[in-house]
């Protein structure tokens, strides 16, 4: 018999891969934007291994909205990452830095 | 032994590690295709959850829509691949570290002591004529139809960024101005010469 905790830690396991893969790429924002999606996944892991446990469909009504906004996220994140190398010719999170000086 | 079991942890062992690909593969290409597989593999999980519409929403929105989005970009954008991983190395030990931190506190808190199986109990069993997209529909658009408009308007909001932000006017493409074409005058464009008939040859 499969536990809920078994969901949640799976849960966990996504989103700490994907937390040590926002630290590990430090020269790329695709490879970030990725991650950002796969710890939302994590998120809506939880939110349907809950939703069954308990047998309350509220949570799939919530997994449904954060695709919605996951996918708005992406659209923008996307078109940033075109405008920024547009201009900059790069998409280095480290070179990022012109507010800065 | 039922067979859920062993489908469940077949498919989390694919999903942990096209996750961990993701974030360590070199190409973002196969990054991207990593990615597909593990939602691919997360959809799955989700039709032994009894959650299938949305298993079918995340293989159509995601791996039909959203990803091939990332694709579309990473192969127009020219990224450096030989220099896209510097620092890798040196980011390890403290991204690994807090990575490793936040599992165990994780893990603590949702350990089996606390949402096991004999916490939560058996999950119900739906019979087969159970349609969880009916159920899901019922909720959505009687309880829930505020938040579903704000969604759809969060849509259109994104797409009128994301055209806004990327569309770029060419200085040297040629295009209409209605306003102008409206405003011509018949003086603009037509002048009537007077001249006197010429002798015929």
């Amino acid at each position: 018999m499969i536990e809920l905790s078994d969901f949640l830690i799976l849960g966990a396991i996504l989103f700490c891969i994907s937390l040590a893969g926002i630290f590990l790429n430090r020269k790329n924002i695709i490879i970030i934007l990725m991650a950002i999606e796969l710890m939302l996944l994590a998120v809506n892991m939880n939110f349907v291994a809950f939703s069954h446990y308990l047998g309350n469909i509220d949570g799939q009504i919530f997994v449904f909205f954060i695709l919605t906004v996951a996918a708005a996220e992406a659209a923008i994140g996307l078109a940033i990452l075109i405008l920024l190398f547009r201009t900059r010719r790069t998409i280095n999170v480290d070179r990022l830095d012109s507010l800065k000086h | 032994m039922s067979i859920e079991p062993i489908l469940f942890y077949i498919f989390s062992t694919i999903l942990v590690i096209a996750s961990a690909a993701v974030v360590t593969v070199r190409n973002p290409v196969y990054a991207a295709l990593s990615l597909v597989l593990a939602f691919f593999t997360c959809a799955a999980i989700w039709l032994m959850l009894e959650a299938e519409f949305l298993a079918l929403v995340l293989v159509l929105v995601y791996v039909g829509a959203v990803m091939v989005l990332f694709l579309f970009v990473i192969m127009m954008l020219d990224i450096n691949l030989a220099r896209s991983k510097e620092g890798f190395i040196k980011y390890l030990p403290a991204g690994g570290f807090v990575a490793l931190l936040i599992f165990i506190e994780m893990c603590v808190v949702l350990g089996p002591e606390n949402f096991g199986i004999e916490v939560t109990g058996e999950p119900l069993k739906h019979a087969a004529d159970y349609s969880n997209t009916k159920e899901l529909g019922v909720t959505l658009y009687t309880q829930y139809v505020y938040p579903f408009e704000i969604a759809g308007a969060l849509l259109l909001l994104a797409i009128v960024a994301a055209i806004a932000l990327t569309m770029r006017r060419r200085p040297d493409s040629k295009y209409q101005d209605p306003a102008k074409q409206v405003a011509v005058r018949r003086d603009d464009r037509v002048r009537i010469v007077k001249m006197a008939t010429e002798k015929k040859q």
